[in-house]
This record gives C-alpha cells, sequence and structure tokens, in this order.
C-alpha cells in the first residue's frame, strides 16, 4: 500500500483558467458549474489551476466569454525521451504508489489506419449515383446466416421459404451505441441512448449493469450485456433484449475487469444491478463459467436455451494479437455476432498502461477476421461489428468495406451528448452529467435534448455514408461491405495494406 | 499475354433464341451485333451459341485457346490425364481484315471417365478441372465449356470476328453476341465476352461496381477468379447459386437484381420474407451498378439488367423467337416486322424456355 | 422541295452530313427512309426544318437540337432530345430511358409509353419552358430532379400490372409541372413533391397540349380530359437547406 506523503503537491498543473475580470460580472454561474471544486468565488472568480480538467463546462455557461482555458505556461526542460507526461505520471506515483487509473481512449500517437485509407469513386466507366433522389439502402441485418437458402412449393405451387432463419436484428443504420454500464454513464444517458436508438432503427447496449426498469419500454432495441459479473442479468432481462451479448473483453482494457466504486452504487443502480447499496461492484477479469472455447459455447447456448432460440447473442472481444483465430473459434462456438473492439477503444475506467499499451488497432483487427472467417468459409455464420473509436461517418464506411457488418460508437455519442474527452469519468465529476451518479450533475443532461442530439448525429451520418455510396455507384450497404477493392492505402507499408487487404493507392484495378 | 488487372469497359449486347428448338444460323445475329458497331471500339467481341453440335451433344465441348503449340501440347498431355478425349481438331477460321495474331485455337468433345466421378458429380468435376487449367496450365485456356454450345471470341469488332470463325457455317436455337468498349487494351483474346463455364455463357454490358465484395463471396465459396471481368463474377454466381445451390432461376434472379428494401416492405407477407431472406443471405451476391446481361443456358436464355436500369435493354417476339439486345434497331435489323417489342424493368427477368426438342 | 434519302445500312456520320450540308443550302424539309439505329440524328441543328424518318432511329436523336422538327413514324430508343434547346419531336411510337435530359426548350409528343428517368433535369430558361407530353406509362424515376418545364403523362394502357408510372416518381424535383391522368400512390412519389389539384389555369393548359396530342395520334379530347389529372409540383425550390452543416 502507498504511504501519503506531504500534502503539497509537487505535479504542476496541466491547465490554466484566465477569468477576464473587466469581463466578469460575478454571476457565479462558473462556480456552480464547475463540478471539479477548480471555480471558487473569493470576492472574484478565482481557478484553483490544479483542479481544471478542461471540461469546458464554465466556458460554455459563462455569459460573457469572460473564461479561457490553455495549457499551463509552466514548461518542463524539452526532453523527447522524458516527456511531460512520463515525467508528470511518475510524479503522481510517487506521490500515491498507485496505478495510474484513466477514462475515455487511448489518446497515444499510434497510427490511425482510417486516416491511411482512402475511398473510390466511379468517373465515366461506371455512374455514380445521385443519394438524395435515388434509393440508397443502408438496412443491415445483424445475425447468422445460413450459405444457402432452400425453397419448397406450397399446394398452389408458390415459391415458398423452407430454411428457417436464425433470429437477427434489422438496423436500418449500420451504426450501434456502444455497451456503456447504468453506473459508469447516468441514467439520463442510457434514457438518451435507448429513445434515439428506437427513433433512428438501431440499437443501445446495457453494458455490464442491468437494465433499468424505466428502460424496458425500449427494451426492443436494446442489446442486454452478460459480463463477468452477472450485474442484473436474470430471465426476464435475458428475454427483455433485442440481442443478448456476452461480454469477454473490451478494448480499453483487455483481460482487465471492472470496479465501480460503491460511492456509486445509489438505490437505483442497486435496483438494477441487484446489489445492496453501497457495496463495491467488481467484474471479475474473465468470467469464471468460461476458462475455454467449449465453455464459451455453453455459455451461448444456455442464454439461447433461456431466450428460446429468438434472439441472437453476440460476443464481444477486445482486439488482441491472435484476434483472427479467436473470433474463428467464438464463430464455431456457435456466436451470432461477433464484436471487436479495438485498442483505441474507451472506456469509464482503466490503468493506463493496459489501455496505451495492450491490444491491437480495429482496423488490422478487423481486416484479419474478416479475412480468417472467409478463408475458413464461416463468414456467414456470424455478423462482424467492430468497435474501438469509430470517429465519423468516414470509419464507418471504410470498416464497413473492410468487411464490417456494422459500427459501434460510444465516445462519439457521449461527445453528441456533451462530453469533452477530458478523461477523468472515473472520478465521478463528469461536468456534463455524463459519467456520474451525482444527482445534481445527472440532472445536467435532459433525455429528450441528448436522445435528439444523437439522432442529428446518426442522421447527418447516414446522408454521408449514402453520398459515399453513391459517389462509388452502388445504392446498398451490401454492395459496399467487405469490398476493400474500393479502397487504397497511403502512406502505409507492405505487410499492413496485406492484412488490411487492400492495394496501394496509385495502383488501379 | 494475359492481362491481370482488372479492366472497365461498355459494351453492346444482343441474343436471340428459338423457344421452339429450330436452330437458324449465325448470320443473323452478327448483322445484329454490327448495327450497334459504335459500342464498342474494336477489341473484343464474341458469340455464345446452343446447338451448334448435336452429333455430339452429349459430350464436353472445350473450346481452347493455346499461347502457342508447346502449350497446346502440354494440354494435350493434361487432358488425356484427366479427361476421354473422343475427338479433337481445330477450330476453323477464315482469315478475316482486321483480325490479327489470334492464338492457336482448337476444341475437343470430352467425356469424363466414371472412375473419377466416384466422390463428385460431374459438372464439379468439369467446374474443378476448368479452374485448374486456366489457373495451372501455362498458355491454355478455356473459352467455354458445355456441352453442344460454344463460344467464339476474340479481339476485334464483334462482326469481324464472327466472319473469322465462320460463324455462318454453324446452325444454333440460341445465340448471343458481344461487341466490347473496353478502357485499355489487354490484347488477349480470352478476355473478351461472352464468359463460358458448362452451358453457361455470359454477356454483359457495363460495369458491375460491387465487383470487389462479388468476387470475395464467391472465394469463399472455392471459385478462383483468374480473369477478373465481371462477366465471369456474373457466370460463376449463376453457377453458384442455380447448379450448386438449386435457387429457381427466378429466385437466383432476385438475389444478384435485388428489389429495393421499400417495395419488398410491401410485398404481402410470404413474399416478403421470401424476398426479405433472400437479401439478407445473399448481400455478397448482389450486383450493383448499371449492368445489363443476357444470359444463355442449354434450356433458355435469359435477359436482365440492374436494379436502377442504368443499363438499356430492349425485348421483342416475332412467333417462336425471342429477341434482346442494347438497342431496338439491332432487333429491327434482323426482324424488322416484331409482333411485340418492350423495355424490360429495372430488375425484371425476361426469360426465354426451350419449349421443343432441339431440331 | 423535299428531300428523300434511303439510309438503308447508311452510317450515321454519312446521313447527318448529308442533313447538315442540305441545311446550309437551304433545303427545309427531309423525309428518311429505312433508318435502322442511326444515331444522333438532328444533333445541334439550328434552322427550321422538317425531318420525317421510318424505321428506328438511334440513341441521342435531337441531341442539342434548336429549332427543327422531328416526326418519326417507329419507336424511339434512348437519350431522345438530350439537352434540346428547341423544336419539336412528334413520335408515333413507344421511347425508351433519358428522354429530354437536360431540355430547355421545345416540344416532344409521344404516342406510347415513356422509359425511365424521363424529363430528367428538364428546366426553364427565360421565355423557353420545355414540355412533354406522352400517351402511354412511364418507368421509374419520371421527372427526377425537374426543375422546369412541364411534363404531361395520359397513362393510356394503364391498368392493375401497369401503373401510370413508377416509383420515385418525381424524386428531386424543384421546379417544373407534372400533370398526370390518373392517380398514384404515395409511396411513389419522391420525396420532394406534392400531389395537388388542377386549378382553372392548369386544365386550360393541359387541355391545350392535349389538343395537340390529339391531333397528332387521333384520340379525342373530350375523351380523354374526361378523366381526372393530378398535378405533382416541387415542395420547396430548395429541398436540402437542411441537409448540411456549417
Ligand atoms: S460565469 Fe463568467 S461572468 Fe459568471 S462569474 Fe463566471 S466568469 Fe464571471
Ligand atoms: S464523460 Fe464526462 S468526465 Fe468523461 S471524458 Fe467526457 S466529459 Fe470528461
Amino acid at each position: 500500500m502507498a504511504t501519503e506523503l506531504s500534502p503539497v503537491s509537487q505535479i504542476p498543473p496541466e491547465f490554466h483558467v484566465k477569468v477576464d475580470h473587466d469581463q466578469c460580472r460575478k454571476c457565479k454561474r462558473c462556480v456552480l458549474n464547475c463540478s471539479f471544486g477548480c471555480m471558487q468565488f473569493k470576492d472574484k472568480v478565482t481557478p484553483d489551476h490544479s483542479k481544471c480538467v478542461a471540461c469546458h463546462r464554465c466556458t460554455t455557461f459563462c455569459p460573457e466569454n469572460a473564461i479561457s482555458i490553455t495549457d499551463h505556461p509552466m514548461v518542463y526542460k524539452e526532453n523527447a525521451n522524458w516527456t511531460e507526461r512520463i515525467r508528470q505520471n511518475t510524479l503522481k506515483q510517487a506521490e500515491t504508489g498507485g496505478i495510474l487509473l484513466t477514462g475515455m481512449g487511448n489518446p497515444k500517437p499510434y497510427p490511425i489506419l482510417w486516416d491511411h485509407l482512402l475511398i473510390d469513386a466511379c468517373q465515366v466507366t461506371n455512374p455514380s449515383i445521385d443519394p438524395l433522389r435515388e434509393p440508397m439502402e443502408l438496412r443491415t441485418f445483424l445475425g447468422s446466416k445460413p450459405d444457402k437458402l432452400e425453397f419448397e412449393r406450397d399446394e398452389h405451387n408458390n415459391v415458398r421459404l423452407k430454411t428457417q432463419l436464425a433470429p437477427h436484428i434489422q438496423l436500418d443504420i449500420p451504426v450501434i451505441f456502444a455497451a456503456m454500464s447504468y453506473g459508469a454513464v447516468s441514467h439520463n444517458v442510457h434514457k438518451s441512448l435507448a429513445i434515439a436508438a428506437n427513433k433512428m432503427g438501431t440499437l443501445m447496449n446495457t453494458g455490464e449493469g442491468g437494465l433499468h426498469e424505466d428502460l424496458y419500454p425500449y427494451s426492443g432495441r436494446i442489446m442486454v450485456q452478460v459480463a463477468s459479473g452477472r450485474f442484473g442479468v436474470h430471465s426476464d432481462y435475458l428475454k427483455a433484449g433485442a440481442a443478448v451479448e456476452i461480454k469477454i473483453g473490451q478494448g480499453a482494457k483487455p483481460g482487465i475487469g471492472g470496479h465501480l466504486p460503491g460511492e456509486k452504487v445509489g438505490l437505483e443502480i442497486s435496483k438494477t444491478r441487484m446489489i445492496p447499496v453501497g457495496t463495491d461492484a467488481l467484474s471479475p477479469a474473465p468470467h469464471h463459467d468460461i476458462y475455454s472455447i467449449e465453455d464459451l459455447s455453453q455459455l451461448i447456448f444456455a442464454i439461447k436455451e433461456a431466450t428460446d432460440y429468438m434472439k441472437p447473442v453476440s460476443v464481444k472481444i477486445a482486439a488482441v494479437h491472435n484476434v483472427a483465430a479467436i473470433a474463428s473459434g467464438i464463430v464455431r462456438a456457435g456466436a451470432d455476432i461477433v464484436t471487436i473492439d479495438g485498442f483505441r477503444g474507451g472506456t469509464g475506467a482503466t490503468p493506463a498502461i493496459i489501455r496505451d499499451n495492450v491490444g491491437i488497432p480495429i482496423e488490422l483487427a478487423l481486416a484479419a477476421v474478416d479475412q480468417r472467417l472467409r478463408d475458413e468459409g464461416i463468414r456467414n455464420q456470424a455478423s462482424l461489428v467492430c468497435a474501438g473509436s469509430i470517429r465519423e461517418a468516414a470509419d464507418v464506411a471504410k470498416a464497413i468495406a473492410l468487411g464490417a457488418d456494422a459500427c459501434v460508437i460510444g465516445t462519439a455519442a457521449l461527445i453528441a451528448l456533451g462530453c469533452r474527452v477530458c478523461q477523468k469519468c472515473y472520478t465521478g465529476n463528469c461536468a456534463w452529467g455524463i459519467a456520474t451518479q451525482r444527482p445534481e450533475l445527472t440532472r445536467r443532461l435532459d433525455p429528450d435534448v441528448g436522445s435528439q442530439r444523437l439522432c442529428n448525429l446518426l442522421t447527418a451520418w447516414k446522408h454521408e455514408l449514402q453520398e459515399v455510396l453513391g459517389s462509388l455507384g452502388v445504392n446498398s450497404i451490401e454492395s459496399l461491405r467487405g469490398s476493400r477493392e474500393r479502397l487504397r492505402g497511403i502512406g502505409l507499408d507492405k505487410e499492413t495494406l496485406e492484412i488490411l487487404g487492400v492495394k496501394p493507392a496509385g495502383v488501379g484495378m | 499475354m494475359r492481362c491481370n488487372t482488372r479492366i472497365p469497359s461498355g459494351c453492346a449486347i444482343s441474343g436471340m433464341m428459338c423457344e421452339s428448338g429450330d436452330r437458324v444460323d449465325g448470320s443473323a445475329i452478327i448483322k445484329s451485333i454490327a448495327l450497334m458497331h459504335d459500342r464498342s471500339n474494336g477489341l473484343g467481341g464474341g458469340f455464345a451459341a446452343y446447338g451448334i453440335y448435336p452429333r455430339r451433344a452429349d459430350q464436353y465441348a472445350f473450346h481452347m485457346m493455346f499461347d502457342d503449340f508447346a502449350a497446346k501440347e502440354n494440354f494435350d498431355e493434361y487432358v488425356k490425364d484427366h479427361f476421354i478425349v473422343e475427338r479433337d481438331e481445330v477450330i476453323p477460321t477464315s482469315p478475316f481484315g482486321n483480325i490479327t495474331s489470334p492464338p492457336v485455337l482448337w476444341r475437343y468433345f470430352l467425356n469424363v471417365d466414371e472412375k473419377k466421378l466416384e466422390f463428385v458429380e460431374d459438372r464439379e468435376y468439369v467446374v474443378n478441372k476448368v479452374m485448374e487449367i486456366n489457373s495451372n496450365v501455362p498458355g491454355a485456356f478455356v473459352s467455354s465449356s458445355g456441352k453442344n454450345m460454344g463460344a467464339f471470341k476474340g479481339v476485334g469488332y464483334p462482326e469481324d470476328i464472327g466472319h473469322f470463325y465462320k460463324l455462318e457455317e454453324y446452325k444454333g436455337y440460341i445465340w448471343t453476341s458481344h461487341g466490347r468498349f473496353p478502357t485499355n487494351t489487354p490484347g488477349w483474346w480470352g478476355g473478351a465476352h461472352p464468359f463460358g463455364l458448362l452451358d453457361w455463357s455470359i454477356v454483359h454490358n457495363g460495369e458491375i461496381s460491387s465487383y470487389g465484395i462479388n468476387k470475395r463471396y464467391l472465394e469463399m465459396f472455392g471459385y478462383k477468379l483468374e480473369l477478373r471481368t465481371d462477366t465471369e463474377v456474373v457466370a460463376y454466381l449463376f453457377d453458384l447459386l442455380v447448379r450448386r445451390q438449386n435457387l429457381p432461376m427466378e429466385l437466383a434472379v432476385k438475389a444478384l437484381s435485388a428489389p429495393f428494401w421499400d417495395n419488398i416492405d410491401r410485398m404481402e407477407p410470404h413474399t416478403k420474407e421470401l424476398m426479405t431472406a433472400i437479401r439478407m443471405v445473399y448481400g455478397g451476391a448482389l450486383l450493383n451498378g448499371p449492368y445489363s446481361i443476357i444470359l444463355g443456358h442449354s434450356r433458355g436464355m435469359m435477359g436482365l439488367n440492374d436494379r436502377i436500369k442504368l443499363r438499356p435493354m430492349t425485348c421483342g417476339r416475332k412467333d417462336d423467337m425471342l429477341y434482346m439486345a442494347s438497342e431496338e434497331s439491332a432487333i429491327r435489323e434482323i426482324e424488322p416486322d416484331l409482333d411485340t417489342v418492350w423495355s424490360p424493368k429495372a430488375g425484371e427477368a425476361v426469360v426465354g424456355t426451350l419449349n421443343g426438342e432441339v431440331e | 422541295m423535299v428531300m428523300t434519302i434511303d439510309a438503308k445500312g447508311m452510317y450515321y456520320r454519312e446521313l447527318n452530313k448529308m442533313i447538315r450540308t442540305a441545311i446550309e443550302e437551304g433545303e427545309t424539309e427531309f423525309v428518311l427512309d429505312n433508318i435502322n439505329g442511326q444515331r444522333y440524328i438532328g444533333d445541334a441543328i439550328k434552322a427550321k426544318a422538317k425531318i420525317t424518318i421510318h424505321g428506328t432511329p438511334g440513341n441521342d436523336m435531337a441531341v442539342f437540337m434548336n429549332g427543327p422538327t422531328i416526326e418519326v413514324f417507329a419507336n424511339g430508343q434512348d437519350g431522345i432530345a438530350n439537352t434540346m434547346n428547341s423544336g419539336e419531336i412528334i413520335i408515333h411510337g413507344m421511347v425508351g430511358d433519358v428522354i429530354g435530359y437536360g431540355m430547355r426548350g421545345g416540344k416532344l409528343m409521344i404516342k406510347g409509353d415513356v422509359g425511365y428517368r424521363v424529363g430528367i433535369h428538364m428546366k426553364e430558361y427565360k421565355t423557353q419552358v420545355p414540355v412533354i407530353v406522352a400517351g402511354g406509362c412511364a418507368g421509374d424515376f419520371y421527372g427526377e430532379y425537374m426543375a422546369g418545364g412541364v411534363m404531361i403523362l395520359l397513362g393510356l394502357g394503364a391498368g392493375e400490372d401497369k401503373p401510370i408510372a413508377g416509383d420515385y416518381l418525381g424524386t428531386g424535383m424543384h421546379g417544373g409541372v407534372i400533370f398526370l391522368r390518373g392517380k398514384v400512390e404515395e409511396y411513389q412519389l419522391g420525396a420532394e413533391v406534392a400531389v395537388m389539384e388542377l386549378d382553372e389555369k392548369d386544365l386550360k393548359l393541359v387541355t391545350t397540349y392535349v389538343t395537340e396530342w390529339c391531333e397528332h395520334f387521333g384520340h379525342d379530347v373530350d375523351e380523354i380530359m374526361s378523366r381526372p389529372f393530378i398535378k405533382l409540383k416541387a415542395v420547396s425550390s430548395r429541398p436540402y437547406g437542411n441537409l448540411y452543416a456549417y
């Protein structure tokens, strides 16, 4: 255990908050809004720079535009090896003896392969299609598909479907909301996501913290998760969901469990998670009924049995080095959907060492998995959903072209709700009422407004995806899905291109 | 020289069929495709003809192209090991104007030894061998491999190719043809259309924008796409859906040229279920982008265009003759006095079916 | 003088050159026999002239045409009246796809059915108002992007299996007006159009053109006018105002 040292921290502040006192009219809104205790009032607004997290809450609500936040002017002696981050972290650990905890996704400047992929367009030899005036279909079905259909004739000699299809979820846009648990995020976030998913014909995902009773009316558009802590998992919960997801791992923390501190477990969370108020909610690192692939199969079928084979079962894993083989095993174990979460994916709380150094990028994982499943002839058996920092519609288009059936957005959805990616989710002080359970903060997010913002975001992406399809000269998303021929790589080495299955830019068909 | 890059091309197509099984010679189809001369650019033309080998109707007729005689010798060794060669002969040609440097053109009439069919049915065996030859026997290319049919194709304007192969001297109950407008010069005869596999033949106008995923979809079922042409993709898709998976033709067509979801949503429940399942399961087979195709097979001919009709197709009937072509004038050229003439709707197949015995 | 040309087996360049040269020399009337598939007849001709065609003319007939009258006693193919500026075309048959693309003026009278994307991006300019009247039914995307002009579809021969027009009717329409003699389902309409009733002025306009159409093809005006028309107009001249974020 670490021993606390002197109360005076040696760690220099990260940000500098400047209040223009000529403009300030002392309304104290900034003080009221600041949930990190940075803005204080002593005759005038007096910021404690060391507490600022750059969440923008004060600047957004200051009626006089009197506040500006900059990097703290303090400079460290320049050193490319001993970076500011490393020195700061070293000081923190020297003062606390703790694992560095953080929130949101990996901020390190690893190559983002989405930004090294370019999309094709039609010129002359085949026409582009006008997405605004001609049909442009994004409808997507998640679930297991047979390799072939069989038909029979009825008494009137009409052709009828003989094959019984496995259960599917119909999506109107191939973008679904990420698993974020009630606990990690507020009830109002869950409600915003549920309403938006319902309106837009997509899915939200409960995460591992159960489903609050208020949200059961939306459950036709909710994927319910079963994680190692089994919080709030009961038969009604499984039956309520549109699909059930077994969470094995998460991109931001592969191989790591979860920990919702007891302070956050109030009455509502306690009811939803089915644990006593104030107890820590600990998710073990593995499922203790899954120590091997055949155990996964056993759990998949336990869930299918529980839901009368009416719901597709998804298995979510983090993108790790051997992801292709693991995904193949998951498909063979009976999963209908495989969700792969890349190493830039977000989280409410994780050790920085894991978030920043473990796993592989989703682009490579996705490409490797899709190809592997095709090589093995089992690609139809499961839908492939990719997650882990899908930032914009262009990422979605590229992911689909690499082979994804649908994409997951977590951070992007939270940003739409107000999040400023300050990475302080684990503190429970989120000023935007997102990653917090403090009632005075959660109140800040109105689910009607929040859901509308999410709908707007998805609507905008939908149009953008349609623009891309149109310029590619196809009018249905399945003609882009897996069509790596329509992507080119730029600034990528040969091996990476090979794994992605794309040619370098400049090479024709 | 074989071309390993994919070449987009525009085109003209024309097809005719006598549904009662009567056979006509190849001069009409040459005339029809010649009228659309300006839709091609002299870099590829070809024909498929059905009913041309009535005396060897039970044998697989392999139309072969060889880079040179050495390649042929090589192939002769190969073919003896895998087939019973009933007869082989040069494909007759007459030197014709603009046709230069043809490959060695030879045809083989083949049977498969029963012993080889212990674990695989004979058409599957032939498909596997065709793919093996095209990828592994150097300098040899199978241009068609069906029974009582053949493909005649090459680099040149289609009418010149037709005369070069002396198609006036063959009689068939189905004729399809193609004039090509590729965007560069492959100079390789095998790359011309039609594409043939077993008794499937495809001629095709337009470019398939979904090629990338169609190819990967087929590869999953073991097809090797050697030519990198859209036509090859279409032929393999029919082979997969109709021959291997037994889809009725009318449903296979719905997989390739799928109705829109909006329309499906308005269908009566059974049809809706059927179409939804087809789109869910065969998404990788959806042909997207502008095309019109004419598919030939031993029992009929089918015309199909894309789901928003970006490529033209006109059809006509006169007695028991069915015609389809990129332009109405190409039909009128050989049958001015049609009983009916119409343009099929987007994604709606026009089907000609053999209802008599082949003459 | 009437210049008669037997176009049997004639290549389009030769044919069109003959016509152009004769026009330059003051010829004003042409009869083309045995036409089959020759493209570009009337291409960019700027003159008063009458061209009568027997046989099926090829694609892009009357492309960029500016003045002449063409009458075809057969079916037409694709791309008729492409970017046409003025003149008149009468077709005693049906026509193919993409008819009147970007047509800016002139008149197109068609006896029978029309194919896909007819009247696509037809537009008005100053006093020029293009008109397409067709007696039969239309394929999908009728009036796509329509920005101006008048299209009238009489729907003769429409029935259970053959709706008067296909889907995506008037999709992207932001100007001009469409009159249909018959009803369409709500789902057939593009998002940008609304169905309206004809007012007196509309009725007068339709009657004028229908009368003209009947004169060409020998139908009874009253009988055609006895069935109600509907009118389609763009809801807004800027249908995509809310689509973009700045
Ligand atoms: S919100 Fe702005 S105006 Fe109000 S007290 Fe703070 S700095 Fe001053
Ligand atoms: S959710 Fe809140 S605490 Fe977390 S990064 Fe976003 S703004 Fe910061």
